[in-house]
């Protein structure tokens, strides 16, 4: 009974705090001030990762900076709009608020130049975003990487089942006829008008020795044994050069997994030349100051950015992706003709803390895939013509084999 | 089927069938391959062990460890500069008087790559060999990386300091400064000079040129009042006449007159018209290789022959005669008389001659032809080559006569290329403050008090005045790579100005330039327009200018009194070649090594004689071989070697200047000998002829010239020249057509109807090319930017000789003559003034192709857009593909020629500063492997990806060959045979396939196209262009 008592008594309490608090901030509610029109929220969502709030801010979660989700219910819009402009300004001017924020992260957001609509329609995404939680999407690249392992047959799982299943039959197979000949023998010796070399034949005693020493199984072994030294031989040649897994420690320990992985910031924001250029670029340290003048400055790691600023010498980073001179490869051409996502050749590099090298880079392996993968033709004038006269003769979808893909001067010259 | 029945030959050891020429043309290599260094025997057992064991440990070591590679990424990255993107910048080619306009392509920052600017209205995008060459001029390791006083590093403040208070010491005392430069084109400069004389009262700017166009300077101030240069327009002459003017070649500006000379040698079907053009002169010039009648004569005929198309002209305008004394016999003056007559104003007379008297008959012909106003524009008038001689000449006598205090070496190296060089540098001590700006250590730099070298141009802000009126900016492409400081930015600095030069050029362009104009008021917008542009004009004046014929009587008299025929003595007719130019350029070894157009010639220069000449003493020249002899004029003699120049004017010899160089660099050093010496002086000018006292004497040494003529030859098969005249032309376009026909059960049949071959299928593209050989005047640019864009090694003197040169275009130079060459003085004839036809050669990009069958490795094979790719890391060296090449455009990696102290005058790839100039899109071949023109690959698959990117089909002309893109005439057009619009396609007017035909052959309905070596069916992708000559008859002499 008493503990009922205790029960409700706490649960009074719940709801007089609860009221409190709810009451107190019903007075700030100002989530209605948000707009919910499409539009603004569609736009809201391009401002958020354009101007890479993404990489300090989640709706639904505490990053570097709070989580967003709810921050209409807690401040004034007012607030809002002058904080994301100047937060630095506002903490020295002694605003409580932006004083509170400043003493639990340890960090000023950088001022955004952003226009009070802008903020409007980012916070009109975060309010979607919030209200209609995103479902958990499955793994994008899933099935690409899938295509690239079976690219070469059969997949190993079923050859290793079908070798022993081959095995298993041989053997049966074996000891059947070990069975036959025994049987076949002593019937035999059981009859007596045999010929004397039938006899020579029925009786000869099988020596393991001279099996052995039989200079045809002295030749088969051997020659298996030269055969498969040098099939390793030659596949270990094969090889030579290949640097697939390759992950050197990189003078900064730079995390894919969390730039790209956990804040989403797209590849292209810091590898700029991989829409319009032959390189990706490995980014230059004025792209890590867009963020890192502010964020994380005491990190030891991102102390390399600004002593290398203030040095004037560049990061020497180690080299991931070593395609031999003799072969031209243009990120262009995949990434903006052919609209290939980077995880296809690269991996799943946001999920990589330290990246390594995915795919073999050999010959072999960008030639199936010029013979498996469908040229991404969809709205390109460049290929109309192509495409039609493909059409005309096969009913297959235009390969890149099939426009010249498996040329050497396509890529040696 | 044998219509044509001219012989061609290559070369005279082809005409005097020499064993050695017979020998070697059934080989595609020369029997002796020395590659062993050390010249003794061949390697032993020993070696080949000792060699393997080191392959398998070298393999195996290679094998454990992955290399680690470094990925460097700008600290703060430019803006407008992505890695691999290339950037492209409007500026001006600058070399002395010359300059044109250009456009940079950087990669990463550094130039790679010289082109034309199209919005250039004189030169329209053209080049020579020299502007493309020169950007590997800018990595040059014998640059100076900073200022110098007495020989030993200095820094800029120091020199500025002691040369500044000499220079006030020096001025205070009234003593003489001179300023020495070539003819400077920029305006903005001559302010600066003039800054620098207003400092120092006694300063006087003197300009000279290596070649010298004062005579015609001086010859238009005696006919007009105004020295001048006028501008020509070649394009507008139905008659051209040149009395040793190589207006196509070297004379004052040559790609714009070629752009306009080729305009009236492009014709078709449509247009049946082209100019007719009439050389006389000693050597054989290009100009004179592109004439259609092209008369030889000697240096002391130029006079009068000019005073004798003076008066027949003046015969028929009613003008007084002249006395000009007597040419002799000269072809073709009589025709020339009349048909300039006709075409009064649409004709053109000019002349080499840089003696003013000359010059104004010249100007007299022109103004009674009515010439002036159209072909000639003297209110525009040119401002290269304004060099004062007699300027010139009184200052080396004031250094001489210790006038002079102090002399300012302006990018110039008078003491090599002046004539009088020898005696400046006799004087030169008596000179207190000698200082040059000199980038290197060169003759005159190395007798100095201080350098202070310049920029380089492509590390420059400058402007240039090309011709009154149009301007062309000069913009830095990359920042200076050593502590050099630009010349005019120096005179500021030592007049007490402070202004960088860069600021103070914009400041006289504000101030200008850009009240002429009215496009726009804010200054800015102008000058952005005017740098993305790179050009801008303004227009000449309209001042009246009228000949004054009072100059006349006394013009001739001089010639009378100094072109007199001595006898049957030797004359001496000294001249520029295209590549080495005046030699400013000597340790550039792409020059050195791209082939003179005419004796095709590398790596030297020589006298050049007449076959009857070398008949009578006694010299024979076989495969190079030939003897040294001793040329003497006055007190100046020099030993070189000689070559047998069909062509060659009778009693006449050449030799060309820019030779010589003693401190020039490792690769200029040493090659030839230095003919400025023996240039003389005539009316104040200085003369490039010697009318007597020529003398040669044989030394009977033996000496070997490398030429790539005789390499490969065609055999005698007739078809690969066609050619016509334009008579027959007009009558059939099919004229010269040969159409060889294959013999097969019992008719003849086209050869293309007897085949193995399947074809092949080109949905995509059709790459080919389409050359024009009535247009190419065979001056090499392409040559040299093939070499540039596809990173084509310098193999150097001996592997030329070796015959291993690794140019992927060459340009074929075929003489011809109608005699035949049977017996030695039917070969004196036909070797006397042989035509001369240019055929650009590269790879044919056959559709059947021979080389393909043969590779053991399928290292060569063929793309479904037409072309015959070839792959370099797949190659292993069997050379089965140049053996079976029937075009003998294979070229092999006999050596590693990167990184390789053998080759260290490959500039381009054995030093880190010369690397620079690589192209990174194309690989650096290794050794062992076979290459070959890839018909710009790279520049199509760029072109086709920034397509794609922009979902659209390729423009026709924005993909385009290097050779194209350089080529001043327009002689070669690249293009997609798939698109109906494309230029390639309408000139070759192809047509729809026929029911049944091959896949890959074309339809071609212009006559005037064909293939090289039809009969043999292997189906080239590259179209040639019949070869019309505007005379009356198809003759050699008429």
């Amino acid at each position: 009974m008493l503990s009922k008592k205790l029960l409700v008594r706490f649960a009074t309490a719940c709801l007089f705090v609860c009221c409190f608090v709810f009451s107190g901030q019903e007075a700030l509610a100002q989530r209605d001030k948000i707009p919910t029109d499409e539009a603004i929220i569609k736009n809201g969502e391009g401002l958020f990762k354009e101007y890479i709030c993404n990489s300090c801010h989640a709706v639904d979660k505490k990053l570097v900076g709070p989580a967003l989700a709810g921050v209409y219910d807690r401040r004034e819009v007012d607030w809002i709009l002058s904080f994301v402009k100047s937060p630095g300004k506002m903490i020295n001017d002694g605003d409580p608020q932006a004083v509170a924020l400043f003493k639990e992260y340890n960090q000023v957001m950088p001022n955004q130049d952003l226009a009070d609509d802008q903020i409007l329609a980012i916070m009109a995404y975060v309010r979607h975003t919030e209200e209609n939680p995103p479902v958990e999407a499955a793994p994008a690249t899933g099935a690409v990487g899938d295509g690239t392992a079976q690219a070469g047959g059969v997949p190993s799982e079923y050859l290793n089942v079908i070798m022993v299943t081959l095995i298993v039959v041989l053997v049966l197979l074996l000891i059947v006829l070990v069975i036959i000949i025994n049987f076949v023998g002593r019937y035999l010796k059981d009859k007596k008008e045999l010929t004397e070399n039938d006899e020579e034949i029925v009786n000869e005693k099988f020596s393991i020795t001279a099996f052995l020493r039989s200079p045809t199984v002295i030749g088969i072994i051997t020659f298996l044994v030269v055969a498969l030294a040098a099939k390793n031989v030659i596949d270990g040649l094969y090889t030579v050069g290949v640097q697939q897994g390759y992950a050197p420690t990189q003078p900064i320990a730079f995390s894919h997994e969390l730039h790209a992985g956990l804040y989403e910031i797209d590849c292209q924001y810091c590898h700029t030349g991989v829409e319009i250029a032959k390189n990706a670029n490995i980014p230059s340290v004025n792209i890590c100051m867009n963020c890192h003048s502010d964020i994380k400055t005491d990190s030891p790691e991102i102390q390399k950015l600004y002593a290398a600023q203030e040095s004037g010498k560049p990061i020497e980073w180690v080299r991931v992706h070593n395609l031999p001179d003799l072969a031209y490869f243009n990120h262009s051409q995949h990434v903006t003709v052919g609209e290939i996502a980077c995880q296809t050749c690269h991996g799943e590099v946001q999920e990589m803390e330290v990246v390594k090298q995915f795919a073999p880079l050999t010959m072999g392996w960008c030639i199936d895939c010029h013979r498996n993968t469908d040229v991404n033709t969809q709205g390109n004038g460049y290929y109309d013509k192509l495409v039609e006269m493909h059409n005309a003769t096969s009913k297959t979808p235009m390969k890149v084999a099939d426009i010249g893909g498996l040329e050497c001067a396509k890529c040696h010259y | 089927m044998k219509e044509n029945q001219k012989t061609y030959w290559k070369g005279v050891e082809q005409l005097t069938n020499e064993p050695s020429f017979v020998k070697n043309a059934e080989k595609e290599f020369p029997e002796y391959l020395p590659i062993n260094e050390n010249g003794e025997g061949s390697s032993n057992r020993r070696d080949f062990l000792k060699l393997m064991g080191f392959g398998i440990a070298a393999a195996s070591l290679a094998a454990c460890e992955t290399p680690i590679r470094k990925a460097i990424p700008y600290l703060n990255k430019p803006v407008d500069v992505d890695p691999s993107i290339p950037n492209y910048y409007a500026s001006t080619y600058v070399n002395g008087g010359d300059a044109v306009s250009i456009v940079v392509k950087t990669r990463e920052g550094r130039p790679i790559k010289i082109e034309g600017n199209k919005f250039s209205s004189m030169t329209k995008g053209g080049t020579n060999a020299q502007v493309e060459a020169s950007v590997l001029s800018l990595y040059d390791k014998e640059r100076l990386v900073g200022p110098k006083k007495a020989g030993a590093k200095t820094d800029w403040d120091t020199l500025d300091k002691e040369v500044t208070a000499k220079l006030g010491e020096i001025s205070a005392k009234g003593g003489q400064i001179r300023i020495v430069s070539n003819s400077v084109l920029s305006p903005t400069t001559k302010r600066a000079i003039s800054e620098f004389s207003a400092k120092y009262p006694t300063a006087q700017h003197i300009s000279y040129d290596s070649s010298s166009a004062y005579g015609i300077s001086e010859g238009n101030r005696r006919s007009f009042g105004t020295s001048m240069v006028p501008s020509y327009d070649f394009s507008k002459a139905k008659t051209i006449v040149s009395v040793g003017a190589d207006f196509l070649g070297t004379w004052i500006s040559p790609i714009e007159f070629t752009k306009q000379y080729s305009r009236t040698r492009k014709i078709n079907a449509e247009h049946r018209e082209m100019s007719r053009h009439y050389q006389f002169e000693s050597n054989l010039s290009l100009s004179g290789a592109n004439a259609d009648y092209r008369t030889g004569i000697r240096p002391s005929q130029a006079g009068p022959l000019v005073a004798a198309i003076y008066n027949g002209i003046a015969a028929k305008a009613g003008q007084e005669k002249v006395n000009g004394g007597n040419a002799g016999e000269v072809a073709h003056v009589t025709a020339v008389i009349n048909e300039l007559w006709t075409n009064r104003g649409a004709g053109l007379v000019v002349s080499g001659s840089n003696d003013p008297v000359v010059q104004v008959l010249v100007n007299g012909i022109n103004t009674m032809l009515g010439n002036y106003g159209a072909t000639i524009n003297v209110n525009a008038p040119l401002h290269f080559r304004q060099g004062n001689d007699q300027d010139m000449s009184s200052f080396v006598k004031d250094v001489n006569d210790g006038l002079v205090g102090a002399a300012i070496f302006f990018n110039c190296n008078p003491v090599y290329d002046s004539a009088d060089g020898q005696a400046l540098q006799a004087g030169l001590a008596k000179v207190s403050l000698k200082v040059s700006t000199s980038d290197r250590m060169d003759e005159t730099a190395a007798l100095v008090d201080y350098i202070a070298p310049d920029h380089h141009y492509l590390e420059q802000w400058n402007d240039v005045e090309l011709r009154t009126g149009h301007f062309s900016l000069v913009q830095p492409t990359i920042a200076p790579l050593f502590s050099t400081r630009q010349a005019p930015e120096t005179f500021l600095k030592w007049s007490g100005k402070t202004a960088e030069y860069y600021t103070y050029l914009q400041d006289n362009w504000r101030e200008n330039f850009f009240t002429k104009q009215s496009d726009t008021s804010n200054f800015q917008t102008f000058w952005d327009k005017t740098l993305f542009d790179g050009v801008f004009e303004t227009g000449g004046d309209s001042q009246a200018y009228s000949f004054d014929f009072s100059a006349v009587p006394a013009a001739g008299t001089s010639i009378a009194q100094n072109y007199k025929r001595n006898g049957e003595g030797l004359e001496l007719a000294l001249y520029e070649k295209i590549t080495i130019g005046n030699g400013s350029m000597a340790n550039n070894p792409w020059l050195q090594e791209a082939s003179d157009p005419i004796a095709k010639t590398t790596w030297d220069n020589y006298l050049t004689v007449s076959q009857a000449q070398a008949e009578e003493w006694g010299i024979k020249m076989d495969d190079g071989t030939t003897e040294k002899v001793t040329l003497t004029v006055g007190n100046t003699s020099a030993t070189l070697p000689v070559l047998i120049q069909p062509g060659q004017a009778a009693g006449t010899v050449g030799l060309a200047l820019g030779y010589g160089r003693t401190n020039a660099g490792r690769v200029g050093n040493e090659v030839g000998v230095n003919a400025y010496p023996f240039i003389t002086k005539l009316n104040g000018a200085n003369v490039y002829d010697v009318f007597a006292g020529v003398s040669v004497e044989k030394t009977g040494e033996s000496y070997r010239i490398a030429q790539t003529q005789t390499h490969q030859t065609f055999m005698g098969r007739s078809n690969v020249i066609q050619e016509s005249t334009l008579s027959a032309y007009q009558k059939d376009t099919k004229a010269g057509r040969e159409y060889p026909l294959i013999y097969k059960e019992g008719e003849y049949i086209k050869p293309s109807k007897i085949t193995l071959w399947g074809g092949h299928e080109y949905n995509n593209h059709h790459w080919g090319l389409a050359i024009d050989m009535n247009s190419c005047t065979g001056c090499g640019a392409c040559t040299v930017a093939c070499q540039a864009e596809n990173n084509i090694p310098v193999v150097g003197k001996e592997e030329v000789l070796n015959r291993r040169e690794m140019a992927w275009i060459r340009i074929d130079r075929y003489y011809s003559s109608d005699a035949p060459v049977d017996d030695l003085i039917a070969l004196e004839k036909a070797s006397e003034n042989p035509e001369v036809t240019f055929q650009p050669m590269m790879c044919q990009h056959c559709n059947n192709a021979p080389c393909e069958t043969v590779c053991p490795v399928a290292a060569t094979t063929h793309s479904t857009e037409g072309l015959n790719m070839m792959t370099y890391n797949r190659c292993i060296g069997t050379r089965y593909c140049a053996n079976n090449c029937p075009y003998k455009v294979r070229r092999f990696n006999w050596f590693k020629y990167h990184d390789n102290t053998q080759f260290d005058k490959n500039l381009s790839m054995n030093n880190d500063l010369g690397k620079m100039v690589l192209n990174p899109d194309v690989t650096v071949r290794s050794r062992g492997v076979m290459e070959k023109c890839s018909m710009c690959v790279q520049r199509i698959q760029a072109g086709k990806l920034a397509a794609k990117r922009e979902d659209r089909r390729p423009v026709d002309g924005e993909i385009n060959m290097a050779c194209a893109s350089a080529c001043p005439a327009d002689a070669i057009t690249f293009g997609d045979l798939n698109d109906k619009n494309s230029r390639i396609s309408q000139s070759l007017k192809i047509q729809e396939k026929e029911d049944g035909q091959g896949a890959t052959e074309r339809v071609v309905e212009e006559d005037r196209a064909y293939h090289v070596l039809e009969e043999i069916n292997v189906n080239p992708n590259v179209w040639y262009f019949t070869k019309i000559r505007n005379k009356e008859k198809q003759s050699t002499e008429a």
